[in-house]
């Protein structure tokens, strides 16, 4: 494969800038996404009041609640790209590089809500770990998605990375449900959901809710902005590849001539 | 106290991660951007 694909979904090109993936629209992203940080960092451990009966161990909440909702919206972008590149005609490399970056960015967030959920677990129930059916679930997603990226890395063309990593990504996408109904599917530990819940009924304090509102806006702002960067890097990746062929391939026929 | 630690520990957690995500992509696209010529990124 020694043609370059370079036709990507539309993405800000408007303004321009010395640095290699940053415009000035990602410095705008970036800058407001390092001060929703910091409020969710004011709210989160200063501002909102201790839970009930979870007391102070609440605040760890303010950030893995949302890193989760995020895994899952980059899983289901991861998705929704992977469609775009099977089923749309052009088979653009642009929806391709967008399932990737997304995929990587939602195994960040994931190996996050791992991790601060650990030492949640530990001041609440006691445990880091318990193999329950939301833990168990969402490490499933974790390694699967591990391995959607290696599947990715698995060599060949562009076109067949991305053929066979759409279809994974369409796959793996359905475990989501899985592990949002886990709490509900089997008798569980972890507790059942407070704002995506099927009733409606949001029981939580304002400024509970507030400081959860921030931490969704920080880090929606933080996966726009990686996204941003990394599908960038990843287009010149692939043109590095693809010269790198091309000189093989230069260099191959040169010697067959002499 | 442990619970300071744990709490506190959780914030700095996310926030390194985080951090070396995006410095580890910032630093590839650097460093890819000096092999690809300027009128090949199309964000330009």
């Amino acid at each position: 494969m020694t043609t370059t694909d370079h036709d990507l979904p539309a993405q800000s090109s408007a303004a321009t800038t010395s640095s290699a993936t940053g415009t000035r629209a990602t410095r705008i992203i970036g800058i407001a996404a390092i001060v929703a940080l910091g409020w969710l960092v004011a709210f989160g451990l200063g501002f909102s009041p201790a839970d009930r009966d979870q007391e102070e161990a609440v605040r760890i909440l303010y950030v893995h609640v949302p890193t989760i909702w995020l895994a899952y919206l980059a899983f289901v972008v991861t998705a929704v790209a992977s469609a775009m590149y099977l089923f749309t005609s052009k088979k653009s490399l642009g929806w391709d590089r967008m399932a990737g970056a997304s995929a990587e960015i939602g195994v960040v967030f994931v190996a996050v809500t791992l991790a601060v959920g650990a030492m949640w677990g530990r001041l609440t129930w006691g445990v880091f770990w318990q193999w329950d059916a939301r833990l168990t679930t969402t490490a499933l997603l974790f390694v699967t998605y591990v391995g959607y990226l290696a599947v990715r890395r698995l060599g060949g063309s562009h076109h067949q990375r991305a053929r066979r990593s759409s279809v994974l990504g369409l796959i793996a996408v359905i475990e989501i449900p899985l592990v949002h109904w886990s709490v509900r599917l089997w008798r569980s530990l972890h507790q059942e959901a407070t704002v995506l819940d099927t009733d409606g009924d949001i029981d939580m304090d304002g400024l509970m809710l507030f400081s959860l509102f921030v931490g969704v806006v920080a880090f929606t702002l933080l996966y726009v902005w990686l996204m941003l960067h990394r599908t960038r890097t990843m287009a010149m990746e692939d043109i590095v590849e693809d010269r790198g062929l091309d000189a093989a391939l230069a260099a191959r026929r040169a010697e067959g001539e002499l | 106290m442990e619970d300071a630690g744990f709490i506190l520990g959780s914030y700095l957690l996310t926030f390194a991660a985080v951090a070396a995500f995006s410095w580890r992509t910032l630093r590839a696209g650097r460093k890819l951007a000096d092999q690809v010529p300027a009128d090949d990124r199309y964000w330009r």
